[in-house]
């Protein structure tokens, strides 16, 4: 991988500043997908393709926000604790309370939202560190989870809701894989062409030059953890639609799998470079990979130790990139 | 002078930036006891020379031989250890820090094995003191102006007890009497026999301080004056390559009409107290005073920067006392701020976006934007301002010079109706300089109320129509511009 990005470097300095860190990543993903191609006669096929796509979709849905908090310079640890709450809140008002699920997950999301809420006040209003404020914020949620039923699992949605995860439609999207790709373009499209998305990378690159120059970093970065934390929501009704069940101890260390995909995708953890399509990138290469090491029959354990030398060399193959 | 052997010697020193060539072969000797000048244009290669020399940056081709041995240093450390000490042109301090960590940080004063506080802090006060600043060594760096950051950037050099040591425009935020001090100790370096290269835009000082002048042009050495007491007009042309008939152009004459104004002004942290003037429109209102008179706190206020304790702003009569720098911009109030690299660019994002990032909501269309367009936008000011790059080109590389055009550029971009300039020359060549003032003169005379804050008297008097001194946070006196002079201004600033 090191030695293709080398080649590429020419071409990466005229190509758009959020595909910058991005050029490295894609070529990694490729370079893994033709070793895979050959390694394995099982990866290259149609099905074989939609099942990754199956298996990203709560990763990406929430590495989408991760990708904005780190743009900014932040963190957030609570991502994996807020979906645990989410669901949770989503099967007691669905199956105990009765309610419709088309209130029960609207209501689900804003809860979710609520924490992005807390944790970006702490953050601006009371000068707490995103790193501190957020790990408070996973422990709580995580509390509050389990709170709900004492820890127990909720069963018993609606057959349709399952069915969303399972269902092809036009025998090739699910509907879960349909609402990963739409939070990829809206995010895609926000960050690049918006406003309120350039503003972010402005905000990371230097949050003082940012104020002084008339952007309103502290709404920015409240609004940057609600979206986080409501992506985090929503990658938390596609879990539970997978599993057609909800448990408190979802997600645990889901924050640092999303963490991962972003850095591995070329966004600094210093904020101010990368972006989206990277991330998107990174989340194929971890969907890819965990696809393939199955494929290979690679034990799970092995596949820790693998994708966290992944992470190293796709950062120091950054790092060497931008140093010459 | 002559007789006596270099200390360094540098041979053919080249250095490139992938394809763009920035030295093209430069040859220097550095003798012990002497200071030797390094001028040239923004740009011209001067901080890379001598970041070759203290081994910030490699150079592509080339020797250089130290006290007769062939010197190649890998990095900063290895330079600083054969005895070669460097001022950036860019504060490098640890912000959370004390002082006296910070002029000792890598190299503190151990006593049987553990760090000797005591001493570290009594080294540094001295070493401050004898540079005419009297601050308590254990308070952090964060917080100081960016004057005194500059003196205590110079006191860690002093300390090193360098045998060669590069200042790289230590006065840029430096008044005349610091100046002074820096001179009295550079002096005392020179008769203990170490080698000074010397990095200025203030040319004055460079006849005052200097033994000998290299002139740099585009990478390449122009011109040597074997003295320092050069006429300026000489110096200019060697740098600039053609004849520079003035530098500061003709003030427009004011409009009667009120912009700006300031009632009653304090700060809660007591920077500044009890301010009161105002600005009409097309009038360029100087401020001066000494370092730590509050000059850069009360313009900071006034944009919105910095909170604001009693006393208000007012626009054409109107009351827009500012909560935040949004308010300010809104009413078309915008502050140039003192510090680049802090308050200014964003070192690793590109030309363009620095530019955009003030005027984002200008750019787009319905809260569109993309890299294109704020390309286009861009590339309008970058040829305006004269900015040697590319819209597409990290503002980090671009020499100090051209960040501060940049920085410019992005603010005057928005048309605004006040604008205030904190050290709007700081680190910028005399040719650019001209332009700038012409550049102020410019928005005077379309109607902008502009307010220039400056450290460089000669500056202060030559563009402003009227002088408000500041003291100890106190408003001194505002002078007109047929009594500013020198010693009417300092007679000011000193009570
Ligand atoms: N990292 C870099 N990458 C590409 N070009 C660079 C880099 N650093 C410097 N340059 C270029 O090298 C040239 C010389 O820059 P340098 O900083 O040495 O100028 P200078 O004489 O110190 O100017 P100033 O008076 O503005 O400080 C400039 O054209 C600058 O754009
Ligand atoms: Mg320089």
């Amino acid at each position: 991988m090191v030695a293709d990005v080398k080649e590429r470097r020419g071409v990466a300095g005229i190509a758009l500043p959020s595909l910058r860190g991005a050029t490295g990543p894609l070529i990694g993903l490729i370079v893994l997908c033709l070793f895979l191609t050959f390694a394995t006669d099982k990866f290259l096929s149609v099905r074989n393709f939609l099942n990754v796509l199956d298996q990203i979709t709560v990763l990406g849905v929430m590495a989408v926000g991760m990708t904005m908090v780190i743009l900014i310079g932040g963190i957030d640890l609570a991502v994996g604790s807020v979906m645990a709450l989410a669901m949770m809140v989503l099967g007691y008002l669905n199956v105990v309370a009765g309610l419709p699920m088309g209130i029960a997950i609207p209501l689900a999301l804003f809860v979710a939202a609520l924490n992005g809420l807390v944790a970006g006040l702490l953050i601006t209003r009371f000068n707490v560190p995103a790193f501190i404020a957020t790990l408070a914020m996973m422990s709580i949620t995580r509390g509050l989870a389990n709170m709900i039923t004492d820890g127990q699992q909720i069963i018993g949605f609606p057959a349709w809701f399952n069915m969303m995860a399972i269902v092809r439609f036009g025998g090739f999207l699910t509907l879960t894989v349909a609402v990963m790709i739409v939070v990829f373009i809206v995010g895609l499209l926000y960050q690049r062409y918006r406003h309120g998305g350039r503003v972010l990378y402005a905000i990371g690159g230097n949050a003082e030059v940012a104020r002084l120059a008339g952007i309103n970093v502290q709404r920015a970065t409240v609004l940057v953890y609600v979206v986080c934390s409501f992506l985090a929501g929503l990658s938390g009704m596609v879990l539970a639609a997978r599993l057609d069940s909800v448990q408190p101890s979802s997600g645990v260390s889901y924050e640092l799998d999303a963490i991962a995909a972003v850095v591995i995708g070329g966004t600094s953890l210093s904020g101010g470079t990368g972006g989206i399509g990277g991330t998107i990138i990174g989340v194929l290469i971890i969907g890819v990979l965990r696809n393939g090491l199955n494929l290979l029959s690679v034990s799970p354990f092995m596949q820790q130790v693998i994708i966290g030398a992944v992470i190293v060399l796709a950062v120091t193959a950054e790092t060497y990139r931008k140093r010459k | 002078m002559t007789n006596r052997s270099p200390i360094l010697s540098l041979r053919g020193i080249q250095k490139s930036y992938g394809p763009i060539k920035v030295l093209h072969g430069v040859d220097l000797d550095i003798h012990p006891g002497e200071v030797v000048a390094l001028l040239g244009e923004n740009g011209a290669g001067k901080s890379t020379l001598s970041n070759i020399i203290s081994g910030t940056v490699q150079p592509s081709a080339g020797e250089m031989t130290w006290l007769g041995k062939p010197y190649a240093p890998a990095n900063p450390r290895a330079a600083m250890d054969e005895g070669v000490g460097m001022i950036h042109q860019e504060l490098k301090l640890l912000p959370k820090l004390s002082i006296a960590e910070n002029v000792f940080v890598g190299r503190y004063p151990m006593k049987s094995g553990r760090l000797d506080r005591k001493t570290m802090e009594d080294k540094a006060r001295a070493g401050l003191q004898r540079l005419g600043l009297d601050v308590a060594p254990d308070r952090p760096v964060e917080g100081l102006s960016t004057g005194k950051q500059q003196l205590i950037e110079i006191a860690k050099a002093l300390t090193l007890n360098a045998r060669l040591l590069i200042l790289d425009e230590p006065t840029a935020a430096l008044g005349g009497e610091e100046t002074q001090a820096l001179f009295r100790q550079i002096e005392r370096l020179k008769s203990e026999g170490v080698g000074i290269i010397y990095i200025s835009h203030r040319l004055e000082e460079i006849r005052q301080i200097t033994d000998r002048i290299v002139v740099m042009r585009d990478g390449a050495k122009v011109q040597e004056f074997d003295r320092g007491d050069v006429p300026i007009r000489t110096i200019v042309e060697a740098m600039v390559g053609r004849s520079l008939e003035r530098m500061f152009p003709a003030l427009p004459v004011p409009t009667q009409e009120v912009a700006l104004e300031v009632r009653g002004l304090s700060s809660p942290s007591k920077a500044f107290r009890d301010i009161n003037f105002s600005v009409r429109k097309g009038e360029v209102f100087g401020i001066a005073g000494l370092m730590g008179a509050g000059r850069t706190e009360l313009v900071r206020a006034i944009t919105g920067a910095d909170p604001i304790s009693a006393g208000e702003v007012l626009l054409h009569g109107k009351p827009v006392t500012p909560r935040s720098p949004i308010d300010a911009i809104r009413n078309g109030i915008v502050l140039v701020p003192e510090d680049r690299k802090l308050q200014g660019v964003v070192l690793d994002h590109s030309i363009a976006e620095n530019i955009g990032y003030a005027n984002l909501g200008e750019i787009a269309r319905n809260g569109w934007l993309s890299t294109r367009r704020i390309r286009e936008f861009a590339e309008d000011y970058i040829r305006k301002f004269g900015v040697k790059g590319r819209g597409g080109q990290n503002a980090g590389e671009l020499s100090g010079g051209n960040q501060q055009k940049v920085v410019l550029a992005k603010w005057l971009a928005r048309k605004p109706q006040v604008v205030v300039l904190d050290e709007p020359t700081r680190g910028i060549d005399v040719g650019a300089r001209s332009s700038i003032y012409d550049l102020i003169m410019d928005l005077a005379r379309q109607g902008v109320a502009v307010i220039v804050v400056s450290s460089d008297l000669e500056e202060v008097l030559g563009v402003s129509s009227r002088i408000m001194v500041m003291a100890q946070g106190k408003q001194a006196g505002i002078l007109n511009r047929e009594d500013a002079n020198d010693v009417s201004v300092m007679e000011l600033a000193t009570i």
